[in-house]
């Protein structure tokens, strides 16, 4: 803005930028820039993924699997998930009808499942350490909880991030920018629960099955 | 900077500005119905029960097949939800989000089977059998 000003007078003030594009541009590539950073998430997970699969095997003559899961809960958990994944589906779709009270219960319903599920994990990590296999145990548990707790925190980060949401809305009612947003967390929440289907299969399943 | 408050202030004069034919197409092409979202679900719910069940009930006797069919369901399910959660075809974003999702894939196939590969080998030429190999084994 400020070069317009040095602009020699006369001449047609140089334009910088197209006005016009902005609004097309939040619109149109804010989506694929989330779907970017989520790829970019799953590098991570696979790099956390790769780790497990490499010191999964070395329990340093410490507890394994085995001896330490317990698929029950497991299945419940994985149950918090998917119940939260179409919940929020059902959030997106009153979102699509502009029905701000029907989005915002079923946006708490997920968050619900969600706590349940962070609650869960939790919980069997307080398990875990009381049969004695706290992360420092062995390079299998050093890398399990790397890579569960790793998924634990962005489901968590997730409800903190659909709490605020949650307010925004209630606050401005369902603009078009709090429903790009609402958006950009449902790909995250859908891709959080896709990830937990890798963590149950091979972690836990593969895990038991040995 | 404007971009900013372009976001913040009511949003709907920039939206009404930039959204024309193409604003309109991405949002109705990106939700689904809920038809979409509960063939997604129940297949899901299927394709996590099968898994389960095949560990927790040890139905095949020879555990390597077991490995092998649940990480075939769980390949099956991530589709799934790809497809019917997250709404991907080849055509949104006009083919972008296929093609980081391609190069994403090719990544992650590359690092998993190469670190597993690799480590796996190591493992088996390179050292001697330690000590709490050797417990693992009599465990």
């Amino acid at each position: 803005m400020m070069h317009t000003d040095t602009a020699p007078p006369g001449t047609a003030a140089p334009v910088f930028f197209v006005t016009d594009e902005e609004g097309h541009h939040s619109e149109g590539s804010t989506m694929l820039g989330f779907w970017l950073y989520l790829m970019s998430d799953c590098l991570i997970f696979a790099t956390l993924f790769a780790t497990y699969g490499v010191l999964g095997r070395n329990y340093a003559a410490g507890p394994a699997p085995k001896d330490l899961f317990d698929l029950t809960g497991i299945a419940v958990n994985t149950a918090m998930l998917l119940f939260s994944s179409i919940t929020y589906g059902f959030a997106m779709l009153e979102m699509d009808k502009d029905n701000q009270r029907r989005t915002q219960m079923w946006l708490a319903v997920t968050g619900l499942f969600g706590v349940a599920f962070v609650a869960l994990e939790i919980r069997e990590f307080v398990h875990l350490f009381h049969e004695g296999a706290p992360p420092w145990r062995s390079a299998f548990l050093s890398s399990f909880y790397t890579l569960v707790s790793t998924h634990g925190l962005h489901v968590s980060f997730g409800i903190l991030w659909l709490v605020t949401l949650m307010v925004q809305v209630q606050k401005y009612g369902l603009v078009a920018a709090n429903k790009r947003r609402l958006m950009c967390l449902s790909m995250f929440w859908h891709f959080l629960d896709l990830i937990w289907i890798g963590v149950f299969t091979v972690v836990y399943l593969m895990g038991v099955l040995e | 900077m404007s971009a900013e408050t372009g976001h913040l202030a009511p949003g709907h004069a920039a939206h009404g500005h930039g959204s024309h034919d193409h604003g309109h197409v991405h949002t109705e092409g990106g939700h689904g119905s809920v038809k979409s979202y509960v063939t997604g679900f129940v297949l899901s719910v299927i394709l996590t029960v099968i898994p389960f069940w095949l560990v927790m009930g040890n139905v095949l006797d020879n555990s390597l097949v077991t490995t092998l069919v649940i990480l075939a369901l769980g390949g099956v399910q991530m589709v799934v939800h790809v497809v019917y959660f997250l709404h991907m075809s080849t055509k949104s974003e006009g083919g972008w989000t296929f093609m980081a999702l391609i190069f994403t894939i090719t990544l992650v196939v590359i690092m998993l089977s190469g670190s597993v590969w690799v480590m796996y080998h190591m493992n088996r030429n390179m050292m001697p059998m330690s000590g709490h190999e050797m417990m693992n084994k009599m465990r």
